[in-house]
């Protein structure tokens, strides 16, 4: 047990559990003044269910003993077993509970991202059962095959630092799925749904990014130098990012925005998460550039094809994440990270195979699970608020509350 | 007694208001309002979303006074609001029938 690692490892879950608020006034920011509160809402209750769900079976799905590399056993229900001794598998040198925690934030931000999807139209009830359903049958398996000890991914080779696939890829083409299910907004097309509070929005995505070094530097589970190095190449994606973003919106569409500059290093931030423990400085440079740049592109898309992923999931974590795994398997190098393999750019051709393998398997995934569980969720309680109740807004028709008051 | 009513450029309402006070005027009301004539909206852009806004904010004025007074009124709203670029306003004047002071129960112009 080392003590410098279990105060790491424990501020970083603090770190990333800051993500989840943050990614609340990230999209609290960007609906109309009515569904303030009900999108906060989709964020922030998250930490409530999925935090019991993680400690009833989560962790125990997700890490616990292995079963055909699939999924894992049932055997820490209620986290028997997991205690202040490490685990032989998951950081070792830290006590399993940190470990454990530090996991448990990931799976709460995970479905949060995918609300974004469905922003401003879906019951409560329905947002509940879907979150509760969703984290189990596909979070859960996921994590253990790329996380896992045993898990099949892991074992393929396929590299994922601190979630591209499993958080972002997952939530991004989950998000896809959503929004085709759902359907569009009341009025898509003819109503303006300009954002209301963009101050709101940038303060939001400066917490993403601040709890962003734990969520990657903490994945090292150690303070020690591949931490620094991880929490370095996050910066620096994040930052060029935002700037690149800028610049193609700028050329694309005449003015620089700052909901443009926030949107950039969101995409960064997703990019070079499974990259973060593998790539040296000039590859986080060239992640974080391109990655401003191809998300700005997902997200004209949208309106392209007609889907109405109301904030822009499939856009960002979607396309974000993707690439960023494709770019490890192409940044990799064995000089930062010994534990992995190396890239295309450093001799090994082979990798962006086993990446391409990883995402592949996690878009089908994921999106046919959604699908299937969005069926069945509509089949219960239904997914969609009445018109009458989308118009008036989500604060009042679900919460009985207002956002502002003047 | 008549109500003038101006719409304005929202920059324009303290110079309006010190002009009016000069001349006299003891209160008025002020509400901040969308609208569009000549001048067009503008857009915005989100995420690379363009919108046209059509409705552009101004400020309405409203104040009732005397007869006499209204011509130098107008006179001095249309100077201080004035720029000379489409969108400056208008100015709208309404004959009003009669005025009550709540508080004292006086009328006509005695209440105003």
């Amino acid at each position: 047990m080392n003590a410098g690692d279990t105060t790491f490892v424990l501020m970083s879950a603090a770190l990333v559990m800051l993500m989840t608020p943050g990614l609340a006034l990230f999209y609290g920011g960007m609906v109309r003044g009515k569904n303030v509160l009900g999108t906060i809402m989709q964020s922030f209750i998250i930490l409530g269910v999925i935090t019991l769900e993680w400690v009833l079976w989560g962790y125990s799905m997700s890490f616990g003993p292995d079963h055909g590399g699939i999924i894992g056993g049932l055997d820490w229900f209620g986290l028997r077993g997991v205690g202040m001794e490490p685990s032989p598998n998951y950081g070792t040198t830290i006590p399993h509970l940190a470990f454990m925690v530090f996991q448990c934030m990931f799976a709460v931000i995970t479905p949060a991202l995918i609300t974004g999807a469905f922003a401003e139209r879906m019951k409560f009830t329905a947002f509940l059962l879907f979150t509760l359903l969703w984290a189990t049958f596909v979070y859960n398996p996921l994590a253990h095959w790329v996380w896992g000890a045993g898990g099949w991914m892991a074992k393929m080779g396929a590299m994922d630092f601190a979630g591209g696939t499993v958080v972002h890829i997952s939530s991004g083409f989950s998000a896809l799925a959503a929004a085709l299910v759902i359907g569009k907004r009341l009025g898509y097309g003819s109503t303006a749904y300009i954002p209301h509070n963009l101050p709101m929005t940038i303060t939001g995505a400066a917490l993403l990014w601040f709890g962003w070094f734990g969520f990657n530097a903490g994945s090292a589970l150690a303070a020690n130098g591949l931490a620094a190095s991880a929490f370095v190449a996050t910066h620096i994606a994040s930052s060029v990012a935002a700037l690149s973003w800028l610049l193609v919106e700028w050329f694309h569409k005449g003015k620089p925005t700052t909901l443009g500059a926030a949107s950039g290093a969101v995409a960064g931030l997703v990019a070079i998460t499974p990259a973060s423990g593998f790539v040296g400085p000039v590859s986080a440079v060239l992640i974080g550039a391109l990655a401003g740049v191809i998300c700005y592109g997902g997200v004209l898309m949208k309106s392209r094809l007609r889907y109405d992923d109301s904030l822009d999931v499939v856009g960002i974590h979607g396309l974000g994440g993707t690439w960023g795994a494709l770019a490890t398997g192409l940044f990799a190098s064995k000089a930062v990270n010994d534990a992995g393999s190396n890239g295309l750019f450093f001799g090994n051709p082979g990798q962006v195979g086993i990446q391409l393998v990883s995402v592949i398997a996690t878009m089908v995934f994921a999106f046919v699970m959604t699908l299937i569980i969005l069926k069945v969720v509509n089949a219960v309680v239904g997914l969609r608020v009445q018109e009458e109740d989308e118009e008036r807004g989500m604060d009042i028709s679900l919460h009985d509350e207002r956002g502002y008051s003047f | 007694m008549k109500k003038v009513e101006a719409i304005i450029k929202p920059f324009k309402l303290d110079d309006v208001k010190e002009a009016l006070s000069t001349l006299g005027v003891k209160g008025l009301t002020v509400s901040e309002v969308k609208g569009f004539g000549r001048q067009r909206g503008h857009r915005e852009v989100y995420r690379g979303a363009e919108y046209q806004v059509d409705f552009v904010s101004k400020i309405k004025i409203e104040v009732v006074m005397e007869d006499e007074l209204v011509a130098d009124a107008v006179k001095v709203i249309q100077e201080k609001a004035r720029t000379g670029q489409i969108g400056d306003g208008k100015i709208f004047l309404i004959p009003v029938e009669d005025a009550v002071r709540i508080r004292t129960g006086e009328t006509g112009k005695d209440a105003i």
